[in-house]
């Protein structure tokens, strides 16, 4: 009967619930290349939701990631141009050292001051992104100057079918990687003493330094952690686009939050898992895909965004309510 | 006997920050008069920043009502520009049916009050979710801010509203007494909060409460009542910076004021409120505001893109966190 309580279960259950609805209004939802499109369009965001279950998880709130993603991509980017590198793996890894260096400062701030991980993120993140706009350039690195290298990459597909008209539908490998990081995530949060100290933190700081965690070295963890998967899900988001753009990504905070906590993360730290988690971005992301089939108007979306938000937060308080009591 | 010595030691670290505010001020003058005197003390410039300061004076102020009470209000710009487009759209359909351009008085004081009830519903929202179904404060407030910028962005489709009456205009564009129209009802509105604030049982009620909201509810005071007022006074106060804004650029928009949303937070923080809630003035967040706007007004002149100026921001949060943090441990 513990299955029936845990708050993936309830997620997993209104998800299913929701795709067989929406699989009756509009049958193209079960095609497969509905799903493939689906699948694929959760990997940038669910990435990124990682990082951001991390620092929830401790009780922290940030909001600078979408800046650090779009600057690890445009910078490796622009540098791949600029010295004419051909390959992959070096670019992933340069992003990924640039989102933790970001993430380092947003660590810095947070342990250093004990200021409200809110307000650091909405600095870190307005600077990050006024300085790569300000000082780097704002010009979109478009198709036809894009390193191939990474397009190749990213153009890699786990299996294809060919259909009987001759078109050709395939599963992106880049989900592979989402996966591949997921459990990762997972394990580390489980079952390594870091990864306790993330939760140990988001009970309580003051019990968790006591029972002999080191807080500094925990919060820069998290931080940096963030960072380095926003910065993967930067340069992969430029690769499956095949452009980089120095203005994505804004607004993609809210929509990311909302997705973490669709999966159960409480904010107020010590609650949330990674299953949650995908569960939560497969759910908006679905939502938002559906919108377009089920022929809403596109305007609609923040506002059904907006209402999943209430909704699934008002759920968790009134679940967060019943156990106390 | 002891309490009036603790008032007089609270009035004197309050203006404290306050002088120090005013230093900032001063120095951040100086520096920006000393690079480019000719262009930045000129008359014409201090006239435009009374325009261009209210609007964000006022959500600023919208934001440290919130902050009082520990929570926060990431739904403000949403709820300013929710009520701007709502009286652009009121004013089109009632004057295409009136056929009477220009627009009379009673119209525009309907819009105004429209736009007013539009805030308080808005604010009505917030308090419900945080104060009966107990959400988070920025949760709450981020999903009804996504839910009154969508709407917003509904109603218009997309492109901004334009051709408001111009009596509107006069309020974001006129002349009282030779004085900018925003600037005399900014400092009307500092004037009745600060009151409203300091001296009235609802405001001194809020700063209790953030204090302390468990020892609030034990000295008797109604904490869910007074913070469901509270976010209904952020969001009166969101719908006048809306009316500003709008009746300044003659336009509503879905996307306007993105960026106000940071500077608000970094206003209210600058001006010496406590994000944990409890203190806070509107003292210092009049001082603090009219130093940001020399400060970007200064760096504007100086040719700084847009874009580096929000970097100019961002840096200086993290620096008035890192001062702040400073002064506190020396205590």
């Amino acid at each position: 009967m513990v299955l029936f309580r845990r708050s993936e279960t309830i997620i997993a259950t209104i998800l299913v619930l929701a795709m067989i609805a929406i699989g009756l209004v509009n049958p193209a939802f079960w095609q497969l290349d509905n799903m493939f499109s689906l699948l694929r369009s959760n990997v940038v965001i669910g990435i990124m939701a990682l990082g951001v279950l991390m620092v929830m998880l401790s009780g922290g709130f940030d909001v600078s990631f979408p800046a650090f993603a779009v600057a690890s991509m445009y910078l490796t980017v622009k540098g791949m141009l600029y010295f004419g590198y051909v390959g992959v793996f070096l670019p992933f890894l340069v992003s990924v050292a640039i989102g933790v260096l970001c993430g380092c400062l947003n660590g810095f701030f947070v342990y250093k001051f004990r200021m409200v991980p809110l307000i650091v993120t909405l600095g870190t993140g307005s600077m990050v992104r006024g300085f790569l706009l300000g000082v780097v350039g704002t010009s979109i690195v478009n198709i036809d100057r894009f390193p191939p290298v990474l397009i190749e990459f990213a153009k890699a597909e786990v299996f294809s079918v060919v259909k009987s008209d001759g078109t050709h539908s395939g599963l992106t490998a880049m989900v592979l990687l989402y996966f591949g990081l997921a459990l990762l995530v997972h394990l580390v949060l489980r079952h390594t003493m870091i990864g306790r100290s993330v939760y140990a933190l988001g009970c309580g700081a003051e019990a968790a330094n006591r029972v002999g965690f080191n807080l500094k070295k925990t919060i820069f963890f998290i931080y940096c952690s963030a960072g380095a998967l926003a910065g993967f899900a930067g340069i992969l988001h430029c690769s499956m686009i095949w452009l980089a753009n120095p203005r994505d990504f804004v607004g993609m905070d809210l929509e990311v939050i909302a997705a973490v906590v669709l999966g159960g993360a409480s904010i107020f730290g010590g609650r949330g898992s990674v299953l949650g988690t995908m569960l939560g971005v497969f759910m908006l992301v679905m939502v938002q895909n559906s919108l377009i089939i089920m022929k809403v108007d596109t305007t609609w979306q923040l506002v059904v965004v907006g209402i999943i938000i209430v909704i699934a937060t008002v759920a968790t308080a009134w679940r967060d309510r019943k156990r106390q009591a | 006997m002891k309490s009036y010595l603790l008032d007089i030691r609270r009035l004197v670290s309050r203006d404290n920050n306050i002088t120090q505010l005013i230093a900032m001020t001063a120095v951040i003058f100086i520096v920006m008069a000393a690079l480019n005197p000719d262009k930045f003390l000129r008359y014409y410039n201090f006239e435009s920043i009374t325009y261009l300061f209210p609007e964000l004076g006022v959500l600023s102020i919208a934001m440290l009502v919130a902050l009082l009470t520990g929570g926060i209000d990431l739904s403000v710009i949403g709820i300013a520009n929710l009520s701007g487009i709502l009286a652009g759209l009121f004013f089109h359909t009632i004057l295409s049916s009136a056929q009477s351009a220009g627009g009379g008085l009673p119209v525009v004081i309907a819009g105004v009050l429209l736009s007013l009830s539009v805030g308080l519903a808005a604010g009505a929202l917030n308090g419900f979710l945080i104060t009966r179904l107990r959400v988070t404060p920025i949760l709450a407030t981020l999903g009804t801010g996504q839910i009154f910028t969508g709407l917003a962005l509904v109603l218009t489709g997309g492109p901004a509203i334009v051709g408001f009456p111009a009596a509107w205009d006069f309020i974001g564009n006129g002349k009282i007494l030779g004085l900018a129209t925003p600037f005399v009802l900014f400092v009307i509105i500092a004037a009745g909060m600060a009151y409203v604030l300091s001296r009235t049982t609802f405001g001194l009620s809020l700063l209790l409460i953030g204090t302390n909201p468990k020892a609030a509810v034990f000295a008797g005071l109604k904490k869910g009542r007074m913070i469901f007022y509270g976010y209904m006074t952020t969001g009166l106060l969101a719908s006048i910076a809306g009316i500003l804004l709008s009746g300044r650029t003659n336009a509503a928009k879905s996307d306007y004021g993105t960026s106000y949303l940071l500077q608000a937070i970094l206003i209210a923080v600058l001006g010496g409120t406590n994000p944990a809630g409890g203190k806070g003035t509107v003292a210092g967040i009049s001082i603090a505001v009219i130093a940001l706007m020399l400060l970007s007004s200064g760096f504007q002149i100086l040719r700084f893109s847009n874009h580096l100026i929000d970097f100019i921001w961002g840096a200086f949060l993290l620096l008035v966190i890192a001062i702040n943090a400073f002064k506190n441990r020396v205590r």
